[in-house]
């Protein structure tokens, strides 16, 4: 199942076509503790670039953005009871959304995990 | 003093004494107040709890230092401050409010009678405003030096007073009390090996503590010495700010400003009885008007109903009218909850009182609260 990352620390695992969304290790390290986070509604349609979710640390509230178009089928509710799922597990545990990829192409415009670490080595 | 590019665009952000110190301690820095700070070293939240429960060390050397001398000092700040000056005793300090001359706050800061002079600090953030206004109005004669050579430090928790005792700080002179008999409010000369310090039992947390003025050339090895007690971390800005807000205490810029005098910032406590009856301060009709017959809005605490916080800027509401703003807001890492202060209508200020707040378009429940969210931990009196 190959993985995708975007500039702005969107992970994106892609299944058929169906993809799993969350945040990098990277960003939750930035960002800190994490203490709450609001998922997408199921059927909601997001467009690539798009506010997706939030993810709030004790210092502030940051947007995640919609890695591709498509439609939510599912938002994460174990992090509303436990949000430092994000810190513990980001890349697991800690995923923020499932949605439906409506245009594949999109995909080809993302980074895999060498040029991700690469990427975030350069910041 | 900060320096303006050419095109009065770009403001060079300063170093303090212990930049190297916090850098090499693993501290993210960010910009605060003009200078590079520390916003956190292990994370907000452990940080937070940890000196809730032990020792933390803060370095506040961004806060101006001010030193006023010369005799009628005190007579002449009372006419800038609404506190009793002329009354506090060597070695007392005091909270106050510089006032401008319509009684909005240009900053809250403390005041101390050192015995030779008085000692002020105040916020970093308008501490260059704060020096010209009271430069311009103080007469000529009343000598102001600002303290640049001094970095300050803040000691909080409830093994603070152990740690600095372990430390092995004298007082300067035999009828100064030991640090650990200080109460809060009260401040003196010591001395660490040969370095003279001003210490006060003082501190914004809410948490028992000290703040220390030292020597900029000596704060590393005091920041070492200190850290190098078990019970002892160095703590960032961030936790600084969720203490602060569990404590109830007022940030200037963000729940305090020009706009707002001290009866709506719900910080009565700072007009001393004597200038009640005497007025004689900047904004004295507004400000005792206000006092008896109260003020059209007011400072108050807010509960949050779920887990989402509710920040800065977020407007509250009263049915579907709007009726105020929230001023500081997070998450509360000693509530387990979020939690906020804001401005609402003396009318709906009563504990108890439901409203609510907007956050991201979604209206949030929250409640009128009596502060601080955590019981303040001050030692007012020494046991025998």
């Amino acid at each position: 199942m190959p993985r995708f990352y975007t500039e702005e620390h969107e992970w994106i695992d892609v299944d058929g076509d169906v993809a799993t969304v969350g945040i990098t290790d990277f960003a939750q390290g930035q960002l800190g503790d994490i203490v709450f986070v609001e998922v997408p509604d199921t059927g909601a349609e997001l467009s690539k670039g798009g506010d997706a979710a939030v993810v709030e640390s004790v210092k502030a509230a940051s947007d995640v953005y919609a890695p591709v178009d498509g439609t939510v089928t599912e938002g994460n509710g174990q992090l509303e009871e436990d949000p430092a799922l994000v810190n513990s597990d980001p890349e697991g545990e800690g995923w923020f959304f499932r949605m439906t990829l409506s245009d594949k192409s999109q995909l080809d415009g993302l980074m895999n995990a060498q040029a991700y670490k690469d990427f975030i080595a350069d910041l | 003093m900060s320096e303006t590019e050419e095109m009065g665009e770009t403001v060079a952000i300063e170093s303090l004494p212990l930049d190297a110190w916090h850098r090499a301690r693993g501290a993210r820095m960010v910009e605060f107040a003009g200078y590079h700070m520390p916003i956190q070293y292990d994370g907000i939240m452990a940080e937070h709890l940890w000196t809730r429960d032990n020792a933390g060390l803060f370095d506040v050397s961004h806060m101006g230092q001010l030193v006023f001398r010369g005799e009628g000092a005190a007579e002449a700040l009372e006419a800038l401050v609404p506190g009793d000056i002329s009354a506090l005793k060597p070695g007392r300090m005091r909270y106050s409010l510089l006032l401008a001359d319509d009684g909005g706050i240009l900053d809250d800061l403390m005041i101390t009678n050192t015995g030779h002079g008085l000692y002020m600090v105040v916020n970093g953030a308008v501490k260059w405003d704060d020096i010209a206004h009271l430069r311009e109005h103080l007469p000529d004669e009343i000598e102001m030096n600002l303290l640049d050579e001094q970095a300050l430090l803040a000691l909080q928790g409830p093994k603070a007073a152990a740690a600095l005792t372990a430390l092995g700080v004298v007082p300067e002179f035999p009828d100064i009390l030991p640090v650990d008999r200080l109460v809060f409010m009260q401040a003196g000369p010591y001395l660490w090996g040969d370095v003279r310090l001003g210490i006060s039992r003082s501190g914004y947390t809410g948490e028992d503590g000290f703040e220390i003025s030292v020597p900029a050339s000596d704060v590393s090895a005091l920041a070492d010495a200190l850290c190098a007690q078990g019970a002892v971390k160095p703590i960032g800005l961030g936790a600084r700010d969720s203490l602060r807000l569990e404590a109830g205490l007022p940030l200037y810029g963000h729940d305090l400003d020009e706009g707002i005098d001290p009866v709506e910032g719900d910080l009565a406590f700072a007009i001393s009885k004597r200038r009640r009856e005497e007025g004689g301060f900047p904004g004295a009709a507004r400000i005792l008007g206000h006092l008896a017959d109260g003020s059209p809005r007011k400072r108050v605490g807010l509960t949050v109903d779920g887990k989402m916080p509710v920040r800065e800027g977020a407007k509250i509401f009263d049915g579907n009218s709007e009726v105020g703003v929230v001023t500081s807001g997070g998450f509360a890492p000693s509530v387990g909850a979020p939690i906020a202060m804001g401005y609402v209508p003396t009318g709906l200020s009563e504990p108890g009182t439901a409203l609510a707040a907007e956050v991201r378009g979604k209206r949030v429940a929250v409640t009128v609260t009596p502060m601080p969210f955590v019981p303040h931990r001050y030692v007012r009196k020494q046991g025998g």
